[in-house]
């Protein structure tokens, strides 16, 4: 009998160990974000918030470049997007973006040094298409990017492929074996980018990229009560869908499920907040880029640089959120930049 | 109220906390004693500020009044009466009421010479109770985070707060919980079942005996836990379920701040698979 109360006692504080393992303690920073009592909070661990915040080493701006003098366009040779740019506006857009993109490889991660105007390295075309990206973001979505915009750093932060990217989910196609409960869709597998549920895998395809996808088609909450009509329901399997790619931008922006929606009625916008409307342009805008600018990319890359099933890098919310509401803190890094916004779109 | 004619006989003096002699009376089938005046006084201010906080609020309708707890700008502190004060002090009258209430239960078992299972049990949904309005919200700083009073609104805040960690699902503790209220469901429905089925034989039968009992799941499973046991796991279940419901709200904030499903990180980085 001894030896069982032990024994449980050892199993006790063995399961108690395991509960409380990688759990976080008070005091916790919450903030409120609808009528008292109501639940809605963003609840923050103060701790791991000023870790994140002092690991963000955002560059300076770099002094302001004079707009007049002869265009970049006529000075250099093969400027194809910053020709408007005077000269030393577009050196100074160079300058920066190597700080941005490429702070060790510096300019000849992009340009053949021998000849900067030399455009046959894959880097130098994907930047270019990237340039008018930033512009078509600053411009068409400014309901999503507002004041703040984007610049190359939002994305990139030093790195020159950007830490946060997602490929077509190709686990499935890997598998050594179909598990019992397996779903091509990827459900019932552990995935990082959902927050580890084991919801479908990959909703970004489906709703951030695919040609077909139709945002709306996120929303399934049926608006009639009893929907008999099968084109007013939908499938549980969709919920799911949903389920995982609110997930990702939970995760995305560091946020709870409050700071859009009131979950008691999660698809009624008198009941959301204000940031519920931002976050509809941002999938709007997610999808067009990666339909119009990074998944067209995909001829242009090397083959290490394609998903396992040979697609595109693409962007989703983490991209530029990387885990906070506001990009970098919210940092306004555009405003001392809008040379950026003077890229042309013109094909070339 | 006729009292029965051997209830008498367990009508006695003695095992009061407080009070001694004073409070020690019946009115009718009721005993008093000075947590009952307690239980009273606190249930009644309670009652009655809950309606002055829906009459001072937009509406009548029992499924729409919300008595809110403060904005979570005031912190540990009092909160104006109208801003969330009425609730502090209703909060105060449910847990005078819900503990008088388990003491007069002691002084019950006292007087009949009895074990305190009974509130025993009973102190676990007031621990329930107080974790969720008192010991979470001081350990996340704001009376804020305590549930609001009122029928749809302290649903709005369980799913607000299921919300708040992306996937209540995953929590471990609610896992734990959900399991042991579904088997103290199935355990209660056996026991009740198997009872029934004994003292309801078909006609003509006798009513048949606990041996009957056992032999049903001996012959089933192979093991009776007997008609003590029974009880005894039903306890354990149940105060597990509740216990464990505890758990899980109060180490949603304090102590896990991101969504339920990362939690797992442990378990998907154990080096065995990972």
């Amino acid at each position: 009998m001894i030896r069982l109360d032990r024994l449980g006692l050892v199993a006790l504080a063995a399961g108690l160990a395991v509960l409380v393992a990688g759990c976080e303690r008070p005091p916790v920073k919450a903030e409120q974000k609808g009528y008292r009592g109501l639940g809605m909070e963003q609840v923050k661990n103060p701790r791991t918030e000023k870790a994140v915040l002092a690991a963000m080493n955002i560059p300076d701006a770099l002094p302001k470049a004079n707009a007049g003098g002869p265009k970049a366009g006529t000075v250099y040779k093969n400027v194809k997007v910053l020709g408007d740019l005077s000269e030393e506006q577009f050196n100074r857009v160079m300058g920066a973006i190597t700080e941005w993109v490429s702070p060790e490889q510096g300019c000849a991660y992009c340009h053949n040094v021998e000849n900067m105007a030399d455009g046959s390295k894959y880097t130098h075309a994907v930047a270019r298409r990237m340039f008018q990206m930033t512009r078509q973001i600053n411009e068409t979505w400014k309901p999503h990017v507002g004041a703040t915009g984007v610049t190359c750093y939002t994305c990139h932060a030093g790195n020159p492929v950007p830490k946060n990217i997602w490929f077509k989910d190709a686990s499935q196609i890997n598998a050594p074996f179909k598990h019992a409960g397996y779903r091509a869709d990827g459900q019932n597998l552990a995935h990082k980018q959902i927050g580890m549920t084991s919801l479908p895998g990959d909703p970004f395809q489906r709703f951030l990229a695919a040609k077909e996808a139709k945002p709306n088609e996120i929303r399934v909450i049926p608006t009639k009560a009893l929907p008999a009509n099968p084109a007013h329901s939908k499938d549980v399997k969709d919920a799911e869908a949903t389920y995982a790619l609110m997930i990702h931008m939970s995760q995305g922006l560091g946020v709870n499920c409050t700071y859009c929606h009131n979950t008691r009625s999660f698809f009624k916008w008198e009941q959301s907040t204000p940031q519920r409307l931002t976050a509809w342009h941002g999938i709007r805008m997610v999808q067009d880029l990666n339909q119009n600018y990074l998944d067209p990319l995909k001829p242009v890359y090397p083959a290490n640089r394609l998903g396992a099933s040979g697609d595109a890098p693409k962007a989703f919310c983490t991209t530029c959120h990387q885990g906070q509401a506001k990009p970098l803190n919210g940092k306004q890094m555009l405003k001392d930049y809008l040379e950026l916004n003077t890229v042309s779109l013109a094909k070339y | 109220m006729a009292m029965l004619s051997f209830e008498k006989k367990y009508r006695v003096r003695g095992g009061t906390l407080l009070g001694g002699d004073l409070f020690d009376f019946w009115v009718g089938p009721f005993y008093v004693g000075f947590f009952g005046v307690t239980t009273a006084f606190c249930a009644i201010l309670g009652t009655a500020l809950i309606i002055y906080g829906a009459a001072i609020g937009p509406t009548w309708n029992i499924w729409q009044i919300n008595i809110a707890p403060p904005d979570l700008k005031y912190g540990l502190a009092f909160a104006p009466l109208k801003e969330g004060g009425l609730w502090q002090i209703i909060t105060i009258c449910a847990i005078g009421a819900f503990v008088s209430w388990a003491l007069r239960e002691v002084e019950i078992c006292n007087k009949l010479g009895m074990g305190y299972h009974v509130p025993i049990a009973f102190g676990f949904a007031i621990f329930a109770y107080v974790t969720l309005v008192v010991i979470r919200p001081v350990l996340m700083g704001a009376w804020g985070h305590g549930f609001p009073y009122g029928i749809l609104s302290h649903l709005d805040w369980v799913s607000n707060v299921g919300y708040q960690y992306l996937h209540f699902h995953y929590n471990p503790a609610h896992m734990i919980a959900i399991t042991f209220f579904f088997t103290t469901a199935l355990a209660l429905s056996l026991h009740g079942g198997l009872v029934l089925s004994s003292v309801n034989p078909a006609d003509g039968e006798v009513v048949k005996t606990p041996d009957h009992e056992n032999t049903f799941f001996r012959d089933t499973i192979g093991y009776s836990i007997g008609t003590l046991g029974i009880h005894r796991l039903g306890l354990l279940l149940a105060l597990n379920a509740v216990f464990w419901s505890a758990i899980c709200i109060v180490i949603s904030g304090p102590f896990w701040t991101k969504g339920w499903p990362e939690w797992w990180g442990w378990w998907l980085n154990l080096p065995i698979w990972s």
